[in-house]
């Protein structure tokens, strides 16, 4: 320390007799300095000129780019609207959700927090990073969609920067798979992708709004300025069907499926006065709350988009026509079906039992094939195609189910004579359930059709298609089938009358005709006095247990139909018959559906072999 | 000895507290900066939630500091601080070294956690680079000739070697620099200059060898901000749109929507100018560049009108260094020099910048006041 001093201290009288000493302070030493305020005036006003070039002369630039970074018009996200059934109760609902997404390069910025967010988010850090670094060029990817909202919270509340949050909605469906194949599903983004949330999606979605607000650096909204474009909210939708007769239908078919071994089924309810569809069940099915895993063959609304032989339902039909050419009453003239079989260009069209002669109504109560055949035979095929094409058939319905199918009706002057005696009987055309629903319902409703609907309360004005007179001997007709000892007695139901025709058919299957593999089918009216109900239930492909449609499919009816007349509070109309131990059908009393029937007449086998193209003689020729 | 030295600070003591040497003019117009100065912390800070008050009046407490610091320097005798100087000198030189063995901070060593309160000895080396350069060339003879420069060439270099590799390249030019302009005002001939600038430019290739990666990126990022927008294109583009949006008369205060909605980095320190542009416009800009430009242009009066060599190349030095950390902030906001962590002097939040700087006044005041003295 000393040292230091001893060397300065003396240096001032060492410095006084330097002539330099002074020289410091002199002109030269001046001129130095105006030269140095010289020089940094002219740099201050460079520093100047550029603020000015900044401020003023590029001012508009600069604010336009400063608003483009802070300024951002966001959607204002709108919940899809609900679909209730018909009493109100919701099938599908849209609930909060929220879906986390990133700035990759931001969120790379601070790689150190991305553990923290791998955590809270239930990942991989190594491999969020990979995948932010992978999509580095972009400013905006998802990390996960559709949190539940509580843990999208506990992400966003680590404030980690490029990480936001998004609101938005997801399905439910209560029901499940109950009306999984009616409702459909929609996609991640919420749009309707199947079903009638496909056919109904501009409805349903609403129009997301738009809002401008003022984001800061990190991504985050701080202050919301205006809205652009009001959000539009997707409207509810009310449909047709009573969730409580679709659980019946579900529940029913699927029992009936699990007793027979069946490969699949379907059962369609319709109101005859309206057309609207009160129940459409399909099986397999699927959950749509959980689509993971599921197969295309299940995610089939069979009832609408499968087509199926409809076999001996096709005989009301057929004498629909008859009734409607004025060479048939209900009861003449007689129909001769001999011992049961009718060799017609090399075909055997036989019945299971020879049934002699038999009236019109007689050949729906034995469902006598050769009788069909034999009644199409002396009809004008114009007569018989146009009857067929009134009640629907070959064309869709209408209901406007997304992929709903048409069905197959060659044209009628196409037809060989052959080929119009089997479709009599309900070979060499296939239907949809649903339509063969709504032609059923057109004979309960007095001969008006009426386009199917899945929306309450959309009850088009009905087409008269045939003479109510027709219509209401069929529907008498019709209600012997389901006599004692008719083929249908298994579709009674206590206390109401019922109308209907069961049918089998051989599946059809590439090149002909499965020979051991049916479709059971049963359609429907209820009550048979004054038709409010109609329902159609297939079954296809029963492996054990029996597979005539009396036997497998008349029981899901009488079920499902039971529950549905209390459910809608329709009286009874067979109610004294019963009760006073009248005559019903000529045995009287009570036969309810639990009441196991006599040993059904088998009258309902179909032909064995495939009669369209192919007509091989058989070798018992008469 | 140790009586000695009792005696002399006691005489030293009641100096300093008896006769005041404040220089009016440098004071007020240092006050009213300091007044800018805190209140564009405040809005720039207030982006940053909860901590705005906190900085403010942290801030204002180091000016507090600073100016006392400052009323005291101001009565200490120019001879008295250059006995000081070597001391000065060496304590500074050895805190740098010791911060490069266990400093601790943001990327760089540069800070010195003295338990009580943590700085940055680089900010100390601006003050006694200029002091040590005056003081070695106060007894030569002047103009200095090449022995005299190459011996103040190793007194700049070795700090400023200490300080670039930290590594903080701006303040190790910075310092050289404050060293540079004592050189300069001491009368070095023209040619020598030209020689020295001509051999550095020679240099400069093989610097730029040395360089840290980073530090490259700056120059070329300055050169051309857009290259890459979202690195270290992204501090220039963000103050550009702050300063640019501005406009001729600013947003208004606690309106610089760059800052409070966390677009600008470093707003509170390097960056705080560029809200002070956005709020306050060019007019702003203007009347601080003037307040500036007087109480630079008081520090190189002061320098005229010194009599000895230390006092008059010490005050002269700390005006042009004071000048060029306001033209490098200012020229590193608007985008015309590459970004360099100098802060805008009595502006940017940070405290041992700003005692320093206040230290360094109060050494401009006691200058002024023993102007027509020789002690």
């Amino acid at each position: 320390m000393m040292k230091w001093r001893d060397r300065t201290r003396p240096q001032p009288q060492r410095a006084k007799s330097s002539p330099g000493r002074r020289r410091g302070t002199g002109p030269s030493a001046r001129r130095r300095m105006v030269l140095v305020v010289g020089v940094l005036g002219l740099i201050s006003l460079g520093l100047v000129a550029r603020a000015f070039d900044l401020q003023v002369v590029r001012k508009q630039f600069y604010q336009k780019q400063g608003d483009a970074r802070f300024l951002r018009e966001v959607p204002i996200p709108v919940s899809r609207g609900t679909i209730f059934d018909r009493n109100g109760e919701p099938l599908a609902v849209s609930t909060p959700v929220t879906s986390i997404w990133a700035n990759p390069a931001e969120l790379l910025a601070n790689s150190d927090r991305i553990p923290a967010l791998a955590k809270a988010l239930g990942g991989d850090p190594q491999q969020i990073e990979q995948y932010l670094e992978q999509r580095s060029d972009r400013e905006f990817v998802y990390l996960r969609r559709q949190m539940p909202p509580e843990a999208a919270q506990a992400v966003l509340d680590l404030d980690i920067p490029g990480v936001n949050g998004q609101r938005e909605f997801k399905r439910f469906y209560p029901s499940g798979e109950v009306t999984a194949h009616i409702l459909g599903v929609t996609n991640i983004d919420d749009h309707g992708q199947e079903g009638l949330e496909l056919a109904y999606d501009d409805w349903l979605a609403g129009k997301p709004g738009s809002k401008r607000v003022i984001r800061d650096g990190k991504g985050h909204v701080v202050a919301e300025l205006e809205q652009v474009r009001a959000p539009k909210p997707g409207q509810n939708l009310t449909l047709s069907i009573d969730r409580g007769i679709q659980f019946l239908a579900y529940h029913e078919l699927k029992n009936t499926l699990d007793k027979y071994s069946a490969a699949s089924g379907s059962m369609v309810v319709m109101d005859v006065h309206t057309g609207e569809i009160l129940a459409m069940a399909s099986l397999p099915t699927y959950n749509p709350n959980a689509l993971a895993g599921s197969k295309p063959v299940q995610r089939r609304n069979r009832a609408a988009t499968d087509v199926v032989e409809p076999g001996s339902t096709m005989k009301a039909f057929t004498l629909a026509a008859a009734l409607s050419s004025g060479k048939y009453t209900p009861t003449s003239p007689a129909i001769e079906t001999g011992n049961g079989h009718w060799f017609f260009y090399g075909h055997d069209i036989h019945d299971d039992d020879p049934n002699g002669t038999l009236t019109p109504t007689g050949v729906l109560t034995r469902s006598s094939n050769v009788g069909a055949a034999k009644i199409a035979m002396t009809l004008d095929t114009s007569l018989m195609y146009d009857t067929y094409r009134a009640f629907g058939f070959g064309n869709s319905t209408g209901s406007g189910f997304p992929g709903e199918s048409s069905g197959l009706l060659r044209v009628g002057r196409d037809w060989r004579p052959l080929e119009k005696a089997i479709m009599a009987y309900g070979y060499g055309l296939n239907v949809t359930p649903l339509q063969l629903a709504n032609a059923y319902a057109t004979i309960a409703d007095g001969g008006v059709m009426h386009t199917p609907t899945f929306i309450k309360g959309d009850d088009s004005p009905g087409r008269q298609i045939i003479s109510p007179q027709v219509a209401h001997e069929l529907v008498s007709m019709l209600e012997t089938v389901t006599g004692p000892n008719s083929t249908g007695a298994n579709a009674r139901i206590a206390n109401y009358s019922v109308a209907g025709k069961t049918g089998t058919s051989h599946q059809a299957i590439a090149g002909g005709y499965s020979k051991d593999t049916y479709n059971s089918l049963f359609a429907g009216i209820v009550p048979a006095s004054n038709p409010q109900l109609v329902a159609v239930v297939v079954v296809n492909g029963t492996t054990k247990g029996g597979y005539f449609g009396g036997t497998v499919s008349a029981p899901v009816f009488s079920a499902v139909m039971g529950g549905a007349v209390r459910l809608l509070d329709i009286p009874p109309d067979n109610i004294g018959r019963w009760y006073v131990g009248g005559p019903l059908q000529g045995n009287g009393g009570l036969v309810g559906s639990q009441t196991p029937p006599p040993q059904p007449s088998a009258n309902d086998v179909p032909v064995h072999e495939a009669p369209v193209d192919e007509a091989p003689a058989e070798g018992n020729a008469p | 000895m140790i009586e000695m030295l009792h005696v002399r600070m006691k005489r030293l003591l009641r100096r300093v507290l008896t006769r005041p040497r404040i220089d009016l003019p440098l004071a007020a117009g240092l006050l009213l900066l300091a007044v800018a100065g805190l209140c564009t912390l405040y809005s720039a800070a207030a982006g940053d939630g909860g901590t705005t008050s906190g900085q403010v009046v942290g801030q204002a407490m180091r000016f507090v500091l600073g100016f006392v610091l400052m009323l005291l320097i101001s009565r200490i005798p120019p001879s008295v601080l250059r006995n000081w100087t070597p001391w000065l000198y060496a304590g500074s030189t050895l805190l740098l070294v010791v911060v490069s063995v266990l400093g601790e901070g943001r990327g760089a060593d540069r800070w010195l956690n003295l338990g009580v309160m943590r700085f940055q000895p680089s900010e100390l080396a601006k003050l006694t680079m200029p002091m040590m350069v005056a003081w070695y060339l106060h007894p030569r003879q002047l103009p200095p000739r090449w022995k005299d420069i190459a011996m103040v060439g190793v007194l700049i270099a070795v700090p400023a070697y200490l300080i670039g590799k930290q590594p903080d390249l701006g303040t190790a030019l910075l310092v050289a620099a404050a060293g540079s302009f004592a050189l300069f005002l001491s009368g070095m001939a023209w040619w020598r200059i030209g020689l020295l600038l001509a051999a550095a430019a020679g240099m400069a290739p093989v610097a730029w060898h040395f360089m840290h990666g980073y530090q490259r990126g700056r120059i070329l990022t300055m050169l051309n901000p857009e290259s890459d927008p979202l690195g270290n294109g992204w501090h220039i583009i963000q103050s550009q749109i702050a300063v640019g949006s501005g406009g001729a008369f600013g947003k208004g205060w606690m309106h610089s929507s760059q800052a409070q909605l966390d677009f600008l980095p470093e707003h509170t320190t390097d960056f705080i100018f560029a809200v002070f542009s956005e709020e306050f416009g060019l007019l702003g800009v203007c009347l601080m560049m003037v307040l500036y430009a007087f109480i630079i242009g008081r520090c190189l009066w002061i320098a005229m009108e010194a009599r000895e060599t230390y006092s008059r190349l010490l005050a002269g030095a700390i005006g042009m260094s004071l000048f060029v950390y306001v033209f490098v902030n200012g020229g590193m906001v608007s985008g015309m020099l590459p970004v360099v962590g100098v802060p805008m002097p009595m502006v940017s939040y940070g405290g041992t910048s700003a005692v320093t700087l206040l230290v360094g006044f109060g050494m401009l005041m006691s200058i002024h006041a023993h102007r027509k003295r020789h002690d």
